[in-house]
């Protein structure tokens, strides 16, 4: 009985081996995926080690050097308080990355939360669903903006608000998965086998909707890194001196004439992530979703 | 038809209950009193609570809830600390402008991203449909804003074509100077909306061309010509009007960066002013206001939906 046992446990690790090969030589495959993640790799890298590679303090001011074009002494130039854009710039990389990274979570988090009760529990449907209908009926830069200046500017509160912004969206595809998975007659098995709710709930229907779920949170991690920009640069973001390529923006907007430095190297970083994030979601959907294979 | 008109309002009920509460909340998420926090840091005891009383908010929520809601009823949807007139006459002033933008975006979205969507369903796999889907990606990549920045240095600061910003109404500058003023954000907001556009109509217009009927029409030997004009481009119309609707909605939305950038006094810059100047009533209206026209022009496109397709009517 006990060597019957090994050999199962076996099998199922060796299939777990064989997929998880098969899962990688597609998204090799997939050039789509490769470029996407190498942006975002790349970004990530770049905020995680921003102290070691940006030249210099992103705070510091030397006024004698304001608005210096770019060249030997400043690689991206010199902002209005002669502050180094290239430092900046890679220091605002680690905003976008931390806004993206916990806005993409916790909408997944939260999303997934809400989108599986609602699926599994008819009586929270209605609710929660109406709920969730309400939200996204709210535009969401609008919301964003609402939402910022009732709570204040700052970090966190920027994430709060996307936060809120997001779910509703991931809750209503993390759903939608949900419920062609809950049909499926493993799960009809698994409750005439007497299993638990909640080992129904995450240990088989949440497994098989990730890929929907992934796919939709690579989408709001590069729409949250627009609407974080579009926030800071209407000054209701992420509070100023702190670098973020929205507040770098909004600088470069009031000397635009002269200062053009100040909105071409943080727009094309920004357009930069969110083309990678784009790029890394279609190519995840093509090779996640059977239905483009 | 009426039965499915019937089910469509009264599934409406819940989220405007939902956006109403949402919106009502805004106000009191502020930490502390909301009327200190519009006042500001130099306000006295006494003024905040002068202004707490005058706006009601030491009633409890529900009280509070209900005045404000019958209120929206009756058309009264609060007042300015700032501007002076009632609030619809203040919004009324402010979507003119942003009006004038949505359409201009929407028709400039339109002429780009039909044509080319329709190519790039038509030549399918081959080279225009790369190049296009491509420009489709990176214009969806790209912030309207940070496209409304670039269009400044390029058109205005280095090439002196077009003004930077401000704006013109019609009535006093007369057409030509008013499209002038107009052009390069309508150029900024409607490309953005052409790369999503151009997506949803190359889906729609691969769905219809990979139906039955129009392979029916091939086999029999209708000409190419006439099975895209008289079959497929009239059937993918349904979802392009579908794609221009959204296209609206979210337009109306997203004016509010552009208009910061180019200094349109519509209504994202009076919802902007109104954040900066914690007026927090003016922008309980312009989300308001915004969320009721989304959820109308959603209503309209399932109700139109729901005409064309008996499936969807009949829940299918």
């Amino acid at each position: 009985m006990e060597l019957q046992m090994e050999q199962m446990n076996e099998i199922k690790r060796a299939l777990q081996r064989e997929q998880r090969q098969l899962m990688l030589r597609k998204f090799f495959r997939n050039k789509l995926a490769v470029i996407g993640s190498s942006i975002v790799l790349t970004l990530v890298l770049v905020a995680i080690f921003a102290d070691v590679i940006a030249p210099q303090d992103p705070l510091d001011m030397v006024v004698r050097d304001r608005l210096t074009p770019p060249g030997s002494k400043y690689l991206f130039g010199a902002d209005t308080f002669g502050r180094d854009v290239l430092s900046r710039v890679i220091h605002g990389a680690r905003v976008s990355m931390l806004v993206g990274t916990c806005v993409g979570l916790s909408s997944m988090v939260f999303g997934m939360l809400i989108g599986l009760y609602a699926c599994y529990y008819s009586f929270l449907d209605n609710v929660l669903m109406r709920i969730c209908d309400g939200l996204s009926a709210i535009p969401s830069t609008l919301l964003a903006i609402a939402l910022m200046a009732v709570l204040g500017s700052t970090a966190t509160n920027v994430i709060v608000a996307m936060s809120i912004v997001y779910v509703p969206r991931m809750a209503r595809v993390s759903r939608a998965a949900a419920m062609v998975v809950k049909e499926q007659t493993y799960i009809e098995a698994m409750r005439a086998t007497g299993a638990s709710d909640s080992r129904i709930i995450w240990r088989h229907i949440a497994p098989n909707i990730l890929s929907p779920v992934i796919v939709q949170a690579s989408y709001n991690f590069a729409n949250s890194i627009i609407t974080e920009a579009a926030l800071s640069f209407l000054g209701v973001g992420i509070p100023v001196p702190q670098p973020s390529w929205g507040n770098i923006l909004n600088e470069g907007k009031s000397v635009i004439t002269t200062g053009w430095w100040l909105i071409v190297f943080p727009g094309a970083a920004t357009a930069l992530a969110v083309l990678g994030l784009n790029i890394l979601g279609d190519g995840l959907r093509d090779m996640l979703d059977p239905h483009t294979n | 038809m009426r039965k499915y008109i019937i089910k469509r309002l009264l599934t409406l009920i819940p989220v405007l209950f939902v956006v109403s509460i949402a919106i009502f909340l805004l106000i009191h998420l502020t930490p502390g009193n909301p009327a200190a926090a519009m006042l500001g840091d130099l306000a006295t005891p006494e003024a905040i609570a002068r202004l707490s009383e005058s706006l009601g908010f030491n009633d409890p929520l529900p009280v509070q809830y209900f005045r404000w809601l019958s209120g929206v009823f009756r058309g009264n949807l609060g007042t300015s600390l700032f501007i002076k007139g009632s609030m619809i006459q203040i919004l009324r002033n402010h979507l003119v402008p942003t009006l004038q933008l949505t359409s201009y975006s929407i028709l400039i979205a339109t002429l780009i991203a039909v044509p080319l969507g329709i190519l790039a369903a038509v030549k399918r796999g081959r080279m225009p449909d790369q190049v296009i889907s491509m420009f489709s990606i990176v214009g969806i990549s790209l912030p309207s804003f940070l496209l409304g920045l670039g269009l400044i240095l390029l058109l205005s600061v280095k090439l002196g074509l077009l003004p930077s910003s401000g704006y013109h109404p019609i009535s006093e500058v007369g057409w030509a100077t008013h499209l002038r003023y107009m052009a390069m954000p309508s150029i900024a907001l409607g490309s953005i909306e052409a790369a999503l556009m151009i997506r949803m109509t190359r889906s729609s217009m691969l769905e219809i061309l990979g139906s039955d009927y129009i392979r029916m029409a091939k086999a029999k030997g209708v000409p190419r010509f006439k099975i895209f004009m008289k079959h497929a481009l009239r059937n993918a119309l349904i979802g392009i009007v579908t794609v221009v609707g959204l296209a609206f909605m979210s337009l109306l939305a997203g004016a509010t960066v552009t208009e910061s950038i180019f200094n349109i006094p519509g209504i994202g810059k009076l919802t902007l002013n109104s954040v900066m100047r914690r007026d927090y009533q003016v922008i309980q209206a312009v989300v308001l206001m915004v969320s009721l026209t989304n959820v109308l022009i959603t209503l309209i496109i399932d109700l139109i939906y729901g005409l064309i397709d008996p499936r969807v009517r009949l829940g299918q």
